[in-house]
């Protein structure tokens, strides 16, 4: 009886056990899903029906929206996608590489003013975004780049934590002897980088340039200082000014949702794809080393 | 010295004969020391020019100002070294401390809630009885591909009273709409918007450290009869505490540099104002008022009190965990 009894209630909570960490997560999934969804169905929306239905039932403006936000400032949204593109794509890859050299070279050389290299970049990262962002705008005017496309790629592409997940990556991937190995068959120290220590840094890599390219696409602050042409603006700013513009007209509302909705899409496909590639880990093993 | 042109001319023949081998030799320990900083050198260029000379540049704006000379109309600016009369300025700005009271009580609730709910996450991912994990940990990890101006945007609208879901629900029963951007609803709106976008990020990093942990551990506790709970609260928390002390440090920094988000919220309510966080009196000192020296000093006391506060984080993470040790 009594046994039967334990083994009863041993099973009631090990179903309990599993039903409440699921509840919890999902709870959680939901919370995260709630406004991708709500950005979604008030897409579909005509302008009159947002204000009016209720926000999860899908509308009936979807193509009338979108053809708005496409030829709204004479398709103004569609440069400012392509900015975005632009300034994350060829900011990532380019950051992605001096990272990498960095990394490589402090990880495995050993060199006067390593050390005073190393921790002068790593407490860049400390340094607020904005304390650099307005001396950056006052010298690059100074040399008149201010305005242009290289006033928002140039100060991002250095990315202390970047360098700093290359030489954890490198100093644990990058095998010592195999360095010594290709020094002895002849190779230059170039060569042994290019063949040796870059293949085996890939992963690495993609972690680097994953958050480089999430971190410059999210980048609000920078363009919004350094920037005065509408048409070279990025999402980020182009939105944002839609929506400033959009609190005297109800109108342009739709269009911001809208605008929100298309620019949300191609970064979450994005993650989904890079997710198994990336190696998180670093953060979390990196402050040990 | 004829060896060693001929050699330079061949780099990729190492087999030149023997008496190639010793200037050969003395090249390799050349480029070997040359080869690092190379290396390097793009990241230290691009250091010194977009980090350290905008911070040296700062800094000396910050003990500057502009001063008319001569009379009336036809003066002058000139600038002129105003000792650290920009940095009193700061500090007695009435202003700027309101912008400090707000960017605190942002704090105190979005990093809790935010490490709180990760750590909570990345236990329950880590639990071998949960279901679901693999949909759960994308779901909650979607917002982080979402720039903050853009989840301020999406959250903003579901703040606003004429398009909120929420509030669609509470005027349906009777009770009107919620306040979420008036006053105290402001700083949870806010923080709701830091939460979001961060909980996913820091779930994932304290998940991977989770999995670090080798498995005999656990066995060990469970054979001497311990729950899953325990084991948690036991093992699994302390062990843990490095990327805590990490996803603090990043909440902590994200935290003091809150711009993009009360910024695009600001054209839908009237308790934002221009100085509502002192992010956003650096803009308006820098670019509205025309105050750079301002501008200047306050981005210098923000970037020293950043690393102060990291700084005693570590300091404090550090002393506690090494006297754990002894």
């Amino acid at each position: 009886m009594t046994a039967v009894a334990t083994r009863e209630r041993a099973k009631l909570a090990s179903r309990r056990g599993k039903v409440i960490p699921t509840a919890i997560l999902l709870i959680g999934a939901a919370y995260c899903l709630v406004p991708v969804l709500w950005v979604f169905t008030a897409t579909t929306k005509a302008p009159r029906e947002l204000f009016t239905t209720f926000s999860f039932l899908p509308g009936t403006g979807l193509f009338e929206n979108l053809s708005e936000l496409f030829s709204y400032g004479g398709g103004q949204y569609g440069l400012w996608a392509l900015n975005s593109i632009l300034y994350a794509g060829i900011g990532g890859v380019v950051s992605t590489f001096v990272s990498t050299m960095a990394g490589y070279a402090l990880a495995k050389y050993e060199f006067k003013g390593r050390n005073l290299i190393f921790y002068s970049i790593l407490g860049g990262v400390l340094i607020p975004g904005i304390t650099l962002a307005i001396p950056q705008y006052l010298l690059l005017s100074q040399v008149g780049l201010a305005g242009g496309y290289l006033s928002v790629l140039l100060p991002l592409i250095i990315s202390p934590f970047g360098i700093y997940l290359s030489r954890v990556y490198a100093s644990s991937a990058v095998p010592q002897d195999m360095i010594e190995a290709a020094r002895l068959d002849g190779a230059s120290e170039v060569m042994t980088f290019l063949r040796i220590g870059l293949p085996m840094m890939v992963p690495g890599m993609v972690t680097v340039f994953m958050l480089q390219f999430v971190g410059i696409w999210n980048n609000f602050l920078l363009p919004f200082i350094m920037l005065s042409d509408q048409n070279s603006y990025p999402l980020t700013v182009g939105l944002y000014t839609l929506l400033a513009r959009g609190s005297g007209s109800p109108a342009l509302y739709s269009v911001a949702i809208s605008g929100a909705a298309v620019s949300v899409i191609p970064l979450i496909l994005l993650m989904l794809f890079l997710q198994r590639f990336w190696r998180l880990d670093l953060l979390s093993g990196g402050l040990k080393g | 010295m004829t060896a060693t042109t001929a050699h330079r001319a061949a780099p990729g023949a190492p087999a030149a004969g023997t008496p190639a081998v010793k200037p050969a030799r003395r090249r390799r320990r050349s480029t070997t020391l040359f080869a690092p900083y190379i290396f390097v050198a793009p990241a230290v260029v691009l250091f010194v020019l977009f980090m350290l000379v905008p911070i040296i540049y700062a800094a000396y704006l910050s003990f500057t100002a502009y001063r008319l000379e001569g009379g009336g109309i036809l003066g002058t600016r000139v600038q002129v070294f105003a000792g650290f009369e920009n940095y009193i300025a700061v500090f007695t700005d009435p202003t700027l401390l309101t912008g400090f009271r707000n960017l605190a009580i942002y704090g105190l609730i979005s990093v809790p809630i935010t490490l709180g709910l990760a750590l909570l996450f990345a236990l329950l991912l880590d639990l071998p009885s949960a279901r679901a994990k693999r949909f759960s940990q994308t779901a909650i990890f979607i917002p982080y591909a979402v720039p903050g101006v853009i989840a301020a945007l999406l959250w903003g609208f579901m703040y606003l009273p004429s398009t909120s879901p929420f509030s669609f629900i509470t005027k349906a029963l009777g009770w009107g709409t919620i306040p979420f951007l008036d006053n105290p609803g402001i700083y949870g709106a806010l923080a709701n918007i830091a939460v979001w976008g961060g909980v996913g990020f820091n779930m994932i990093i304290i998940y991977t450290s989770l999995r670090g942990i080798p498995e005999e551990i656990y066995e060990a506790a469970r054979l001497d009869g311990a729950g899953e709970v325990a084991i948690a609260l036991r093992i699994k928390i302390p062990m843990a505490i490095p990327a805590l002390v990490l996803t603090g440090i990043f909440s902590l920094i994200g935290t003091l540099q809150l711009y993009g988000e009360p910024t695009t919220l600001k054209p839908m309510t009237d308790v934002i104002s221009q100085t509502w966080v002192p992010l956003m009196t650096i803009y308006r000192n820098a670019f509205l008022t025309d105050d750079l020296s301002g501008a200047a000093a306050l981005s210098v006391v923000l970037a020293v009190g950043t690393i102060a506060l990291s700084g005693l984080v570590l300091w404090l993470t550090n002393r506690r965990s090494s006297g754990a040790s002894k």
